[in-house]
């Protein structure tokens, strides 16, 4: 039964072929596209930025201010449907900044939401966060312990 | 001139992220490539090597999730400044705590607010 009906070396040219017509990452398209795009969300971060110092913000705080509106734009577009198709062809540019960040949790958050509330929504909002929140505190966490001894 | 470095740093760092992907044939995905960015914004900023940068480019080096990283780390840092052993464990979160709660809170509502198409 378990006799496949294909040979290992049909397989074999079956894969040589699909490799042959498969579209090649165009790799300079999308170096140019996440560099304009990352770089234009960050433009805009820093007119956001200076927007909030000039309202007499210290750094930090007008950072920390720059970061919730960008989420909260990045949280909105993605509802809307925006953001995934800017992501399509900008690629790092639309993950690697803050707003892809933010994507990353309501993009699944929302496909899953007929899952219920808890595991739905709740669960999924951290399909990628979990890992960037787990790696991150931990890192920091080792750098603080570091610190404390080798200062 | 900071605007324009702005531009240019952010746009770079994502460029880097595009690298990660596309030079890995995408076994490097996105929940990859934000993982990097933030252990190593975090290790670079203790090393005391992300300040300048984000001296020099603002938003550029902070909104890319590298400075997420930074952020974290420096948290870490100044709670051991202030409290010791035990700001090792409260520093990183609580100055990240805007951007995860806003992340948290604008990413449920948008979940429930809005319907995926297709």
């Amino acid at each position: 039964m378990s006799k496949s009906i294909v040979s290992e070396s049909q397989k074999q040219e079956y894969a040589k072929i699909a490799t042959h017509f498969r579209p090649r990452p165009r790799l300079w398209r999308n170096i140019f596209w996440a560099f304009i795009v990352g770089g234009l969300i960050c433009l805009i971060g820093q007119f956001i930025l200076h927007f909030f110092l000039d309202k007499g913000m210290d750094v930090n705080t007008a950072g920390a201010a720059t970061s919730a509106v960008l989420i909260f734009v990045a949280t909105f577009l993605t509802g809307i449907g925006v953001y995934d198709e800017v992501s399509r062809f900008a690629g790092a540019g639309g993950i690697v900044p803050i707003t892809g960040f933010a994507n990353s949790m309501v993009a699944p958050a929302m496909e899953y939401r007929a899952e219920g509330l808890i595991f739905g929504v709740g669960h999924r909002l951290f399909t990628v966060a979990g890992p960037v929140l787990v790696w991150g505190i931990v890192t920091a966490w080792a750098i603080g312990i570091l610190y404390y001894f080798f200062r | 001139m900071e605007f324009l470095w702005a531009f240019i740093i952010g746009g770079a760092l994502c460029v880097i992220g595009q690298l990660m992907m596309d030079l890995t044939g995408y076994k490097f995905t996105g929940a990859h490539v934000l993982v990097t960015f933030v252990c190593a914004g975090a290790v670079i900023s203790a090393l005391g090597l992300y300040q300048p940068l984000v001296n020099l480019a603002g938003a550029g080096a902070t909104v890319p999730l590298s400075g997420f990283g930074h952020l974290l780390a420096q948290g870490a840092i100044n709670g051991v400044n202030q409290k010791g052993l035990l700001g090792a464990f409260s520093g990183g979160v609580s100055s990240a705590a805007v951007g995860i709660t806003a992340a948290v809170v604008f990413g449920y509502l948008a979940a429930l607010i809005f319907k995926p198409r297709g």
